[in-house]
This record gives structure tokens, sequence and C-alpha cells, in this order.
């Protein structure tokens, strides 16, 4: 019933969230016509107007555009113009999805064991070794661990293809790339967690009683120690799968993340308020499937 | 032990029994991330299952196609793709980019230079089977002259008698407008006045013949059509966004025994970088967008055998704001001119095939004789500065140079410009100038409104004659973004498109271009462009460089892998 109705609350803030989106596009100085050429006559800069309705006025423009979003048609890019929104969210999608899912995969992959092994190691060396890695993966930019492993990988030892999505092959550089970014974060709530954990009360009390510290750690403490990792999953994954304009830049990746950032630069209107609606939404359903896990991990919470 | 031994046992119950001894939260947990992973996982293994056949040419083009709409692209890397797919009455061969008959097979030019009577090919077909008529042609560009398809470019067709009148609304009747099919097989066409570059002009993508079948029926998304009716080349096989557009050999095409390759990928490659990268690694055949050359890789690049340069016709350039002082006067314009040292920005920045503008129209354009403006005389520019009331750049007011910035390619030029000329005016002259950065779309907005002091600018001509350049400047322009007018540089561009004899065309046009380099100065040439391609010789024919950048895809082929067998 509680998530019954905070899906509900979607609709209200969709409708915010799109508004706002909306009339802040067009409120941005220059247009989606404004380029290096002019063209010939100011008539043919009047009809494009025209074409795309951005000669009314704004709450005109939004309560049309509203009557095509109840039929699920963003409307027709306006840079790429023999593609509605919705073709190129149907293409772009998948992909971003895929990739960043697989991203996701390996950033809890690699940080959740980090983490708890530098927690449950803490003071020694390996602890030192996996903090060290968490805090480089944390601070190296995407934009120069993806040159790095391309040169690598790529081309000094011509094992995996520099660029493109044609194959699985083609996968393993961008996900690595996403990844380990977001693997030193997760490394680093995982520890954090971990730690807190392991000084609360009810774990003395179980070691007391003189349960095994493999199931002490695995089974009581390491439930409770990942909830900061939940939390942050899910805009985490809202994130990456909405995409990554840096990484689908460097690796030819035909992904959602390019037109995100070229959309806004292009003042392309419909894509942005159509990738904005779209970016809410996976947002506002992840953060609810976080709440959902925690009723799983959490005995304490509970909601009405 | 006994764990792992249940768990890897023969029976199928074991796996169940070790699942029983994980965490009771785990067992409720792991369905729900597990199929996080597995849904895309097995989507993974679906999709990039199926194979396509390999190209035999990928190309690295710059950036996604707005449009392959021929009607409505703006950019050159579109064009290169729509002039494999929809063919024009002339295209364009590829050695020097001339004219020769395409639809048209040949044609007959009245004497006063302003008729033009197309015949039609007999064996010209779409790709779908049905023949190419008249009627097509016809229909062709009476759309590209509605404003509906808001084409940019529909101006290129107000060369023809009536044809601006019938775009603005003032003519109805389709028979005042100055095209006409006298049969199935013949085109007429009126001009306004003679055209020296019309042929040309037929070859350009605005004037293509497009399938009237499928735009009537599929609107905006004729291009998704299945299938697709082709006039050129190539029909289109795939066009997935930001993936790869994939042009397929069209055997109905008139000239098919000629189109050298089966199968042509189109990369859309955003990064210099990476266009380097899949060149290197053999992915990619031929790189060839100027902004797809990493320019701090030019020292190197430009001297290797695969790194082909040529003359472009582009010219970069500064406008100024003439509206409003100091730039309203002649001599303050001149005298920044003359403190800009050109090749210095070459040799220090740009560091390729670029040349030193000395005029605006490029060097190699055709129906052109080079006006010249003094270069680089500092003494001159402090002279001209002190007479315009400002010497020593005392009193000077603060003016700035606008610019747009971006990340990477191109672009990023710009700003290392800025500097440049900040610093000879600073250094000349005795002016300090503000360098103002703004978004793309912002720049383009505050040239047009004039809401500037000094702004870059570069313009790339549309074909190959000085009056892509010139006509940019007359008063009723909407590229001129300077507010100059000029009532004789009006009349000399205009007595200059009436006159027949090139040679005296020539002449009038550089009288103009001297009024606007070295008399007035509302624009100062700084470098024309220099194009780059970059491919193996040994390996890839049929591609060579001229002005215009033109590479036809029909004639290129990959040794021992083209149509041919060659």
């Amino acid at each position: 019933m509680y998530f019954l109705r905070r899906l509900l609350s979607l609709i209200p803030l969709l409708l915010v969230i799109s508004f706002l989106a909306f009339v802040l596009v067009r409120l941005a100085p220059g247009g989606p016509f404004d380029r290096e050429r002019k063209p010939a006559s100011p008539e043919i800069e009047r009809q494009l107007q025209a074409k795309y309705r951005l000669d009314q006025p704004i709450w005109k423009q939004y309560i049309a555009y509203l009557g095509d979003l109840a039929r699920g048609d963003f409307g027709p890019s306006l840079k790429y113009r023999n593609h509605t929104v919705t073709d190129i969210i149907a293409q772009a999608l998948p992909v971003s999805l895929l990739l960043g899912a697989m991203a996701f995969g390996f950033a809890l992959g690699v940080g959740i064991p980090v983490g708890y092994y530098t927690a449950v190691k803490r003071g020694r060396w390996e602890d030192y070794a996996g903090s060290l890695f968490s805090i480089l993966m944390v601070c190296i930019p995407g934009f120069v661990i993806a040159p790095l492993l391309v040169m690598g990988f790529a081309i000094h030892w011509r094992l995996l293809p520099v660029a493109l999505w044609a194959s699985p092959w083609h996968a393993i550089l961008p996900v690595a790339a996403l990844g380990l970014f977001f693997s030193g974060r997760i490394a680093r709530l995982m520890r954090e967690g971990m730690l807190n954990t392991m000084q609360a009360e009810f774990v003395t009390a179980a070691r007391a009683k003189g349960l095994s510290e493999h199931t002490l750690l695995l089974k009581h403490a390491f439930r409770l120690a990942v909830l900061p990792v939940v939390s942050y999953s899910g805009p985490l994954l809202a994130d990456l799968l909405t995409g990554s304009f840096v990484i689908e830049t460097i690796f030819q990746i035909p992904g959602i993340g390019i037109f995100i950032v070229n959309g806004s630069l292009n003042r392309d209107y419909t894509m942005v308020v159509g990738l904005v609606i779209l970016y809410a939404t996976l947002l506002v359903v992840l953060n609810l499937l976080v709440d959902f896990l925690y009723t799983l991990l959490d005995p304490r919470v509970k909601y009405e | 032990m006994q764990i792992a031994h249940r768990a890897t046992g023969k029976n199928p119950l074991a796996r169940f029994f070790f699942w029983r001894r994980l965490p009771r939260w785990s067992r409720r947990v792991a369905p729900i991330v597990s199929s996080l992973f597995i849904l895309p996982s097995s989507f993974v293994l679906t999709s990039c299952g199926h194979r396509e056949p390999p190209a035999n040419i990928t190309i690295c083009n710059a950036n996604e196609p707005e449009s392959l709409d021929p009607h409505i692209v703006t950019g050159v890397s579109e064009m290169r793709i729509t002039k494999a797919l929809f063919d024009g009455l002339t295209r364009l061969e590829p050695r020097n980019a001339a004219p020769v008959p395409a639809i048209a097979e040949r044609w007959d030019i009245s004497p006063d230079g302003r008729t033009y009577t197309f015949h039609l090919r007999p064996n010209a077909v779409w790709s779908t089977g049905e023949p190419i008529t008249s009627a097509d042609v016809v229909w062709s560009w009476f759309r590209a002259l509605n404003p509906a398809t808001a084409g940019d470019y529909a101006g290129q067709l107000f060369y023809i008698k009536g044809a601006e009148d019938w775009y603005n609304g003032k003519i109805k009747e389709p028979s005042q407008v100055g095209i006409r099919a006298l049969d199935d097989r013949t085109v007429q066409v009126e001009l306004n006045s003679p055209l020296a570059f019309f042929l040309e002009l037929c070859s350009f993508p605005t004037l293509a013949v497009v399938p009237r079948q499928v735009i009537e029926k599929h609107g905006d998304r004729w291009l998704h059509a299945k299938p697709l009716p082709t006039s050129g080349a190539f029909t289109l096989g795939a066009w997935r966004v930001n993936d790869k557009v994939r042009l397929l050999r069209n055997p109905r095409y008139w000239d098919a025994a000629n189109t050298a390759s089966e199968i042509i990928d189109v990369l859309p490659t955003g990064s210099p970088n990476t266009a380097l990268n899949l060149y290197e690694t053999g992915v990619a055949d031929i790189v060839w967008d100027k902004d797809l050359v990493p320019s701090e890789l030019m020292d190197v690049l430009g001297k290797r055998p695969d790194f082909h340069s040529f003359t472009y016709l582009g010219t970069y350039f500064y406008r100024f704001n003439v509206t409003k002082p100091p730039f309203n006067d002649a001599r303050v314009r001149r005298a920044f001119a003359l403190a800009t040292d050109k090749n210095r920005i070459i040799s220090k920045l740009t560091k390729g095939a670029e040349r030193p503008a000395t005029h605006f129209v490029p060097e190699g354009v055709a129906n052109y004789s080079a006006a010249t403006a003094p270069g680089f005389d500092p003494d001159a520019a402090r002279r001209l500065l002190a007479e315009a009331g400002f010497p020593g750049g005392k009193g000077f007011p603060r003016v700035n140079y606008t610019f747009f910035g971006a990340a990477g390619g191109g672009a990023k030029l710009h700003g290392k410009v800025g500097i440049e000329l900040q610093q000879m005016w600073r250094d000349v002259l005795g002016i300090a100038v503000e360098l103002r950065q703004i978004e793309r779309k912002v720049f383009y907005s505050s040239q047009s409104k004039l809401d500037y002091d000094v702004s870059m600018s570069s313009w790339i001509g549309d074909y190959n004659d000085a009056n892509t350049f010139l006509d940019l400047f007359t008063s009723t322009s909407g590229n001129n973004r300077t507010g100059w007018k000029s009532d004789r540089y009006d009349a000399l561009i205009k007595e200059a498109n009436l006159q027949t004899d090139l040679q005296k065309r020539a002449e009038i046009f550089r009288l103009a271009e001297t009024i606007l380099i070295a008399d007035e100065a509302p624009v100062v040439p700084v470098y024309f462009y220099a194009g780059f391609n970059y491919y193996n010789d040994a390996k890839i024919k049929g591609i060579w460089q001229n002005i215009l950048d033109e590479h036809p895809m029909q004639y290129i082929y990959k040794k021992g892998r083209g149509v041919k067998g060659n």
C-alpha cells in the first residue's frame, strides 16, 4: 500500500519536473536554430519556429506537449529532425541500460568484497592496499582511466577492441572504465559500514555467546553494514543506467548519455524535457526499490 | 568441506541445501539483485549474436547526422552521406569536384544564360525500380521550396525565377515559378539572371531528387521507410543513431557498374582521439573530417604519408560590430587588422597546412582573382589608431573578443586564437581586449543580435565560386552579422552576378573584396582552412583531394575488396 502510494505520487512530481524543465530550457539564451549560417530568408526561420510550435506562448506549447505526452509521444527532436525523441530513446536507452547494469554489477562485485575485506583486516597491510585502491579509483576520473585502459589493453597489447559497440568483447573496457570509479566509492562505503557495525553491541553479544567469527560477520554484521551501499545504489544505478557522456564518447557507444549532454548544448528542447522525465522516473522508481530492499535487510525498518 | 561437497555434488537437491544454508535475508534479496544482472546479460548474449556482414570500407565521419533528408541537411558530414543516397541533375566528379551529368544526361543553355533545359537519362530509376521522371524532379524542387519542409538551405533555389516569391507566398500559381516539366524526360529551369555556378548548384543536396511516393506517406520519418527508394549510388542499409549508417550498393543505379564498393559503413565519431584509435587499429579505413584530427598531434601526424592535407574552401576570420564605437570607425578596424600577425597564429597554433589569409575568398576558388589587403604592419597600425583619436591606445574603451569554447575537437582552437589576438593587440596597439567565452548556441545568437565587439568567425563555402563568400556581407544577408552596410558593395555584388563574361565578373568581385578587406574592413581574414583526410594510399583507392573536400563514396574501394575485383 505504502509503495503504491509512493508510485502514485510520481505523477504530480513528474508534472512539476517536466514543467520546470520545459520552461527552464526555453529560458536559456540561444535557441535550437541559432547556427553559424542563417537561412537565406527570415521567412525560413519563421517557418522552422512555426513547425515546432516555438512561435506560441510557452503555456500553450506546454499544454500541447502534455497532450502528446499522454499519447506516449515525446515529440520530434529539434536537432535530429528525422527522429522523434521516442525513436532515439528506444534505440539508445537499451544500450545505456546494458552498459550501466554491467558497470553496476562490476562496481558492486569489486567494491563490496574489497570494502568487507579491508574492514575485517583493519590496520593490516591488506587494509592499506585495499584502501589505496579505493582512494585511487575515487580520485581518478573516467576520462583518465578510460584512455589508459584503451592504451594498455587495446593499443599496446591489442587484446580488446578500442571502441564501438558490436560484441561482448567491446563491452569489457567501457564496463571497467565506468565501474572502477564506483567500485572505489562502494568499497569505502562498505568498509565504513562494516567498521561501524562491528563495534555494535549485538556483535559483541554474539561474540560473547561464542558464535563463530565467520557466521557472525557474514550472517549478522554484513547485513547491516551493506545498508549504506544499498541506499547509495539507487541514485548510482539511475546515474549508470542513463549513460555516461564521457565513456560513451571515448568508446563511441550509441547510448543515451551523449544525448543528455548534447541535447542541452544544442537546445534540443524536446530531447532535454523527454530525457529529464525519463531520468526522474528512473530515479524515483529505483529509490523506491531501495526502500523496499531496506525492509528486507533491516528488520527495524517498516513502512505503513 | 561437507558444504562444499554438497554444493558440487551430483544430487540436484544439493544446490538447494546450499541455498538453505545462506542467511535468510540474502535468500530474499538475491532474486531481486541477480535479476538486475541476469536480464541484461542475457540481452547481451542474444543481441550481440546477430552478425552483419563486414563492410568493404569503414569511414569515420564527424558526429551523428542531424538528418539524412537532403533538403534539410546543413552540415558537410551529413551532405557526404545524402549525396551517396540521392543524386541531383548533376553530381561532382571525384578529382576536381567539377559538375558532371547525373540524373540529367545532357543539357542546353540558352544564349542569355538564363534558361537551362535538362534531358533526363532514360535509364535513371529509383532503387525500387520505378523510373525517375521530370515530374519527380519538379516535385522535389517544389518540396525544397515548400516552407513546411523548413529546410535551412531553401535559399539555394531562390536563383530560380519566382522561387523566392513562391516561398514567401507572394505567388500562388506554380506555373509562375521557373521550374517546368516539358515532357517525361525534360525539365526546363528559368533563372532570375545568368549564374556561373548553376550546374554545380544542381549537385547540391537541396536540389537533389527525392522519392515523392514515401515522403507523402511517411512525413518527417520518411527515411525510416522500408524499402526506401533512393536515386543515388547507394541505398540505406541501416541507420542506427550514434552507431553507424550503412550504405549498400544500389544495383539499379544508372552508373552501378562503376560503384566500387558493395558495403560502406559511416561511423559518427565525435572524438578525434577515438577516430585516430579506430584508424590505427585498422577498424576504420578513412578519417575525413578536419575536426577529427587531434590538434595536439598535428606535428607528428602532419608528416605521415597517409595524412593528406589540401586547401579547403573555408576562411577563419573575425568580425567587428560596426554599429557602435569604437569599431564604427574604419580606421580603428584597419588598425586592428594591421596589428594581426597571421603567420604567428598558423605557426604557433594551427600547425597544419593552413595559409595566412591576405584576402577573404580562399585561394583556388573558381571565377575569382584575389584582392589584396596590407599585411602585418605595426607602425601603420599605430598611426591609424592615433589618427582615430587613440594614440598608443589611450582612452580606448573596454571591448571584448567573443568566441565559443568546447572541450574537444576543432573548437578548442578558438580560445587559443583569442589569446593570441589579445596579446598582439596589446603589444602593438596598447589596447586591452577582454576575452569572452560563451556557449555555442549563445554565441550564434549574440552574433546575430550584434551583442559583441569583436567576434571569432569562420565560413565554409557552399559551392566553388567567389559569390559564396562575398555575398555574405551584402546589407540584406542574414549572415552579415556585422551591422556593416555599403551601397557600393551591394551594387558591385549584384553587378557581378549579372555579368556573363567570367573574367569581367571576377574583376568586379575583386573591386568589391577590396572594399571589404582593405578600405572598410568590417571583417579581417586570418587564415584559410586546410582540409585533412587520413587513409593509406596503398590500400584505399578512388579518393582524391579537392577544394570542396568532395569525395563521392561510389568511387572509393579497398584494394582487393572492390566490387570489380580490383
